[in-house]
């Protein structure tokens, strides 16, 4: 069977500077796999890459989707391959209204797929019911996109987009810190809500709570660009009781 | 230029002829080639303009002789040569036209191509349309609505022969014929414009529109308008302007007069979309218009709001004077450049009332190798006790082989007025420009929808219907400044 999205071996550097190390991943439709790992170990850099973010040079290995690799696309061509990140740190907008950048990110995808522009007044119903859902409100809706949003508003806000674009991978980075209890319960809610057969989800994370609420059906430590080690999500309570030091390289 | 094609391609398509493009078959008749004595009393005549008015001119051109182009402007203007233009081009036939239906049905064409279907705007948006085809107006419409207000809005050729009085009393009364070069030469062979007078007490029951468009080659095009605005009265006046490509520079010298008595408001909103030359800096229009508003009376208001997208240089500071107590002057603009377009462009806010304010918010956009100045004065004379003025110039660069400038001029004589200012200058972001293309939005809209937020302030300020046109259109100008 054909990975939904599987990542053979990459290498990519800033610079000079080699960040990932021949990372090895293999995705499923309908898995959900975690991404645990020190700061600075590129679990970011990592994300950015497989969007296709300028600045990285690839200096080894393929990201394929479905079995074809991506690495030619531009970011908007693999967005609308299905490839979608929940940023760690959210971009704002000055300016830019929430629901015509929601509008053109939806209709981006339709044009792709040769479907019609959404309905205005329909579009507008769906994405308030889905922020409702979200615990957004319609004000934070009519603002500039995340200008003045607070940290955890920020977030809620990427995953009503992932919600409004149904990308078949959806790639999470760090989407729980910054929440509260109870926001990190409507967000993984939220997410939950967006397994699906045909999907899959990486979510890149420091805590085990967070797979409490979204359970992963496997767990990956990377550390210094590389995956060292990779398990189920009982993975995920050994980091969180003897830390990423106790972590040997047998994968 | 690409939707203009699209546009010219689609009537193509529907009609199957107009093989010739945007240059329509109305023969003109033109006045002799260059400038001189003779071509002013030709124009004139053409007009069948009163004695005063061609003394006027005359008058106005034997101090133009005197004076030379201005030079501090951050421009680097071509040398232009003033006998090489025509300075007067008509449609053939000139009598009045009782409906549109007697308009010539080529003529007709040319507006549609230009997307100004009149029948569709009658409908659709309520909105009276005085449009100038080359030189001479030749389709009025809602005259008698207006009319019914009290509401003058005619060609000022028409002014000139049927209200004198009100055009002598403020005709170069707020920009006197000397002003400066450009002004003096628009006020020796202007050839048409509106003319707009808004009795006391009346709010004008719609918006106010005017498209220009220049036909003929080698027509330099100057416009005059005047609104006249008495106590407590109100206009909207809409200007927008599109024109075809062409290879050889042409030159537009406009003049736009406006006077706000006691307790009157004129917002006067325009899209400049002439054409800005090629990606090469090839042909596009010269710019170099004189707009200025005096606040005559208390609490008046008049409001500039500008989206200037094209031309090949722009030279422009639509300005208030506020002479009213408590008047109130705003200046809104966005100025767009791309290419080897130039603009020096911004406002003069001249207080003399007392409690005068004002606001100035200006964004400027840098592409390609374009270069953008902002060059604003405020000026608070002694007698403007507790004046005020706002001003905010913010500068974005698309690209690194662009300039953009800001030059601001602040004159305070008197120590209770406040002048404020805040500049800042930065680049569209590369994180910006990832988050939207992570969500699938091509390159140019999404530098499209990212300039679009940095003009948000000023793009509001903009009546409806035309906040639309104005964002498509940004979206259109910025094509190949990006990848
Ligand atoms: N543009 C860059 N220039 C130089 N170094 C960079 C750049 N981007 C990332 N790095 C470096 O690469 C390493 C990995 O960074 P990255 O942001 O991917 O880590 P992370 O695993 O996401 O960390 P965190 O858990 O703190 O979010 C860090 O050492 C970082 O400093
Ligand atoms: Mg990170």
């Amino acid at each position: 069977m054909t990975a939904l999205l599987e990542v053979r071996n990459l290498y990519a550097s800033v610079g000079d500077k080699p960040i990932l190390k021949g990372i090895n991943l293999s995705l499923n439709a309908g898995e959900v796999h975690a991404i645990m790992g020190p700061n600075g170990s590129g679990k970011s850099t990592m994300s950015y890459v497989l969007a296709g973010r300028d600045g990285y040079e690839i200096t080894g290995g393929d990201v394929l989707i479905n079995g074809d690799s991506v690495l030619e696309l531009s970011p908007d061509e693999r967005a609308r391959a299905g490839m979608f990140l929940a940023f760690q740190y959210p971009v704002e907008l000055p300016g830019v209204g929430g629901m015509s950048f929601l509008r053109a990110a939806v209709n981006a995808r339709r044009l792709e797929a040769g479907e019609n522009e959404v309905d205005q007044l329909a579009f507008v119903k769906m994405v308030r019911a889905k922020a409702g859902e979200l615990g957004i409100s319609d004000d934070m809706l009519k603002r500039a996109v995340n200008v003045g949003f607070s940290g955890g508003e920020k977030k809620r806000y990427e995953i009503l987009q992932m919600a409004l674009l149904e990308p078949s991978i959806g790639i999470l980075d760090e989407t729980d810190s910054g929440l509260d209890v109870d926001a990190l319960k409507i967000v993984s809610d939220g997410v939950n809500m967006l397994r699906a057969p045909e999907r899959t989800m990486l979510v890149i994370t420091h805590y085990q709570r967070l797979l409490n609420h979204i359970v992963p059906d496997h767990v990956h430590i990377l550390a210094d660009g590389k995956i060292r080690k990779s398990g189920g999500k009982e993975l995920a309570l050994e980091v969180e009781e003897s830390g990423y030091a106790g972590i040997d390289d047998a994968a | 230029m690409a939707a203009t094609t699209q546009t010219i391609e689609q009537v193509q398509e529907v009609t199957g002829k107009y093989k010739y493009g945007f240059v329509t078959d109305i023969e003109s008749d033109k006045a002799p080639k260059g400038l001189s004595e003779e071509t002013i009393r030709f124009i004139s005549a053409k007009k069948e303009e009163p004695e005063w008015m061609l003394e006027w001119r005359l008058k106005a051109y034997a101090r133009w002789l005197t004076m030379t182009s201005p030079d501090w402007a951050k421009l680097d203007i071509p040398p232009i040569d003033y006998q090489d233009s025509y300075y007067y081009a008509a449609p053939k036939s000139t009598e009045k036209l009782a409906s549109l239906d007697e308009v010539d049905p080529e003529l007709l064409a040319t507006y549609e191509k230009l997307g100004i279907p009149l029948n569709e705007q009658k409908r659709l948006a309520n909105v009276a349309v005085d449009a100038v085809f080359d030189s001479v107006s030749v389709a009025t419409t809602f005259r008698e609505e207006l009319s019914k207000a009290g509401v003058i809005f005619c060609p000022i050729s028409e002014a000139i022969r049927d209200h004198p009085e009100l055009v002598k009393k403020y005709m170069g009364s707020v920009i006197p014929v000397g002003d400066n070069y450009f002004a003096a030469l628009n006020s020796a062979v202007f050839t048409d414009g509106s003319f707009v007078y808004i009795p006391k007490g009346v709010r004008c029951p719609m918006e106010l529109s005017t498209y220009f468009r220049i036909n003929e080659q080698n027509t330099g095009q100057f416009e005059r308008t005047l609104i006249i605005a008495e106590d407590e009265s109100y206009v909207s006046y809409l200007e927008g302007c599109t024109a075809p490509q062409r290879d050889e520079n042409q030159l537009h010298a406009a003049v736009v007069e406006l006077v706000a008595m006691r307790d009157a408001e004129i917002k006067y909103s325009t899209v400049q979309n002439w054409y800005p030359g090629d990606e090469n800096g090839k042909g596009g229009i010269y710019n170099f218009v004189t707009k200025r508003g005096v606040c005559r009376g208390a609490r008046s208001k008049i409001s500039w709001t500008q989206v200037e997208t094209g031309s090949a240089i722009t030279w422009k500071y639509p300005s208030c004077v506020l002479q009213g107590e408590d008047s109130v002057g705003e200046f809104y603009s966005v100025a767009l450049t791309n290419n080897y377009q130039q603009a020096d462009t911004g406002t003069k806010m001249i207080h003399i009332g007392s409690g005068s304010r004002s606001t100035i918010i200006s964004k400027g956009i840098s592409a390609g190798k374009s270069q953008n100045c902002y060059r604003g004065l405020v000026h608070m004379q002694p007698t403007a006790e507790n004046a005020r003025n706002f001003t905010q110039c913010d500068s974005l660069l698309v690209g690194d082989r662009c300039g953009a400038h800001t030059v601001p001029y602040i004159v305070s004589r008197n120590p209770s007025a406040k002048v404020e200012h805040e500049a800042t200058t930065s680049r569209i972001s590369e994180d910006q420009l990832f988050y939207c293309l992570q969500r699938g939005i091509e390159e140019e809209g999404a530098v499209s929808l990212i300039v679009n937020g940095f003009c948000k302030e000023v793009m509001k300020e903009l009546p409806m219907e035309f906040a639309v046109e104005a964002q498509k259109l940004i979206g259109i100008s910025l094509e190949g400044s990006v990848g």
